[in-house]
């Protein structure tokens, strides 16, 4: 138990001296997570809207569907994207396997169903008299969409923030997609499960704090934003 | 904290991300647990990437999984430690030349007080004693297997066969033998915390012994020798890969730089080189004058 202590102490000790090889990993994690956080929240904010206030034969199983999907372990997914980007398989030549560039794909794949799903809730909770006073003042539909996510922005924060969470903390998509390549596209999450294999544990713990103190600060300044436009 | 701040902020994680990206060629190499726990792979890089100002990048996983990157074109070279995957991965056309490049044997390890009584012992009639009195009482005496499809189980897998015993029975003849499922560091770990027998390979045993208690019991003989071999993948097979790139990595690590690099590894650290070198060693190896320390000068040509 005394490793959670010195991991602690290591944490702040390798925040402190700012050590070159941490600060490249946050940095990748950081930038690898965020982009991907960025590319589900542009795609599946816009396409929740569609799929709640479309009918269409379905929309029930999709949205149960969606809501499977959350499920999903994250090697599955890195396994699914691996055969899809791997040499071998039908987007090959594009050369993204063992690179940032597919770990990014594979994390924004991993994040949209929670994003999507997300957001589908938070606009169907919207009281549904905001969408009638709009079009009842003339609204076409895409403002009616934007208006009624302007209403259930606190909701739809919320699917980019747990999203955000997701690709951060994810490890089967960045080991599978991105190989834990030092120098390259070794993140956080691989670094601690590499480090605990090796039986590195208060370095790994020290990872781990770093990693929770990082999400605790993205959150606090997203919290802030929120904050401003509520 | 304005809009305006963050935009920066984020800017500058963009910029530190792309700075520190190589601006040179990347060779990408699958290799097996065994040797990247070791470090060795990690100065190899160090000095490779310093002489040619490229980028190696080092995929590391069982022996099973190196060799289906290779044969999926996803990396340029590979080196693993199984005969047998490597003479069928020539054969089938996937690679282009086998290079013995290192050496070391595997080891029978174990907890202190060889509960199963196999010191002095051969590796065949270690693995029967320590199933017969696993089998008999599991809370004494267990083995952990890799349990990966690697090189080093691969070799565990041999040595069953060679005691005279069927893998799939062994496999699923009692609580004595625990299937790991992960890389050799882990295996030691989990080795150790239940103080059970395993089979390593003596580098990663010696880079790890520090935090564990088990010990060496049996190692050397033919049975248990592990020779590393080089690959680069075929470029008629994938016509992506870097095959000029991986060629030349081939030849440093054949080469006298390569070779003394091996040689030494690990000495100051551990008191002894944790590897040998392929080089003046060919024959104790069993690979061929043309496959050992020897430069190679395959063709590259896609058609």
């Amino acid at each position: 138990m005394e490793e959670i202590w010195n991991g602690l102490i290591r944490a702040a000790m390798l925040i402190a001296t700012l050590n070159p090889q941490v600060v490249e990993i946050t940095t990748r994690s950081l930038f690898i997570s965020l982009s991907s956080a960025f590319f589900a929240a542009v795609i599946c904010i816009p396409l929740g809207g569609f799929i709640e206030f479309r009918c269409f034969w379905g929309k029930g199983t999709l949205i149960n569907a969606i809501h499977t999907l959350y499920s999903l372990p994250t090697v599955t997914v890195g396994l699914m994207v691996f055969l899809l980007i791997s040499r071998s398989g039908p987007l090959g030549s594009l050369g993204l396997l063992f690179s940032p560039a597919g770990m990014i794909l594979g994390q924004t794949i991993l994040v949209s169903p929670i994003m999507t799903g997300l957001t589908i809730t938070a606009l169907a909770a919207v009281s549904p008299q905001i969408k009638d006073t709009a079009k009842s003042l003339g609204a076409t539909e895409m403002q009616i969409i934007v208006t009624v996510i302007k209403e259930a922005r606190s909701g739809v924060m919320a699917a980019v923030i747990l999203g955000f969470g997701r690709a951060l903390s994810e490890v089967g998509v960045a080991m599978m997609i991105g190989g834990n390549i030092r120098g390259y596209t070794r993140v956080l999450t691989t670094s601690i499960a590499l480090e605990t294999s090796m039986g590195n544990l208060e370095l790994s713990m020290a990872l781990g704090i770093i990693l929770i103190s990082i999400s605790l600060v993205i959150n606090l300044l997203l919290n802030r934003i929120r904050g401003r436009w509520i | 904290m304005s809009g305006k701040m963050i935009k920066i902020s984020l800017l500058l994680m963009v910029l530190a991300v792309l700075c520190s990206a190589t601006n040179g060629e990347r060779l990408k190499l699958a290799t097996t647990t065994s040797l990247q726990d070791t470090g060795l792979l990690d100065l190899i890089k160090e000095k490779f990437d310093a002489k040619y100002n490229v980028s190696l990048d080092v995929v590391s996983g069982g022996t099973g999984i190196a060799i289906q990157y290779g044969e999926r074109g996803d990396v340029d070279a590979l080196i693993v430690h199984d005969k047998v995957r490597e003479l069928k991965f020539i054969a089938d056309g996937q690679g282009l030349e086998r290079r013995c490049i290192a050496y070391n044997y595997f080891v029978v390890v174990g907890p202190k007080d060889d509960p199963a009584g196999v010191k002095g012992m051969n590796a065949t009639q270690a693995f029967t004693a320590i199933m017969a009195k696993g089998k008999a009482d599991p809370t004494k005496v267990k083995f952990v297997s890799r349990g990966d499809n690697s090189g080093t189980q691969a070799r565990e897998i041999l040595l069953w066969k060679k005691a005279g015993f069927n893998y799939t029975l062994v496999n699923n003849s009692g609580p004595w033998y625990i299937d790991s499922g992960q890389g050799m560091g882990a295996t030691l770990n989990i080795a150790n915390e239940k103080q059970a027998y395993t089979l390593s390979d003596i580098s990663t045993f010696m880079a790890y012994q520090g935090n564990l208690s088990l010990v060496s019991l049996i190692g050397g003989g033919n049975d248990l020798l592990n020779v590393y071999v080089a690959m680069a993948v075929n470029p008629k097979k994938h016509p992506n890969v870097n095959c000029a790139l991986a060629n030349e990595f081939i030849n440093y690590l054949v080469s006298n730089e390569g070779q003394d690099l091996i040689a030494s590894y690990g000495k100051e650290k551990y008191g002894k080189a944790l590897f040998s070198a392929a080089r003046g060693n060919c024959t104790l190896i069993g690979c061929s004058d043309g496959e050992c320390a020897s430069p190679t000068n395959a063709s590259c040509a896609t058609a």
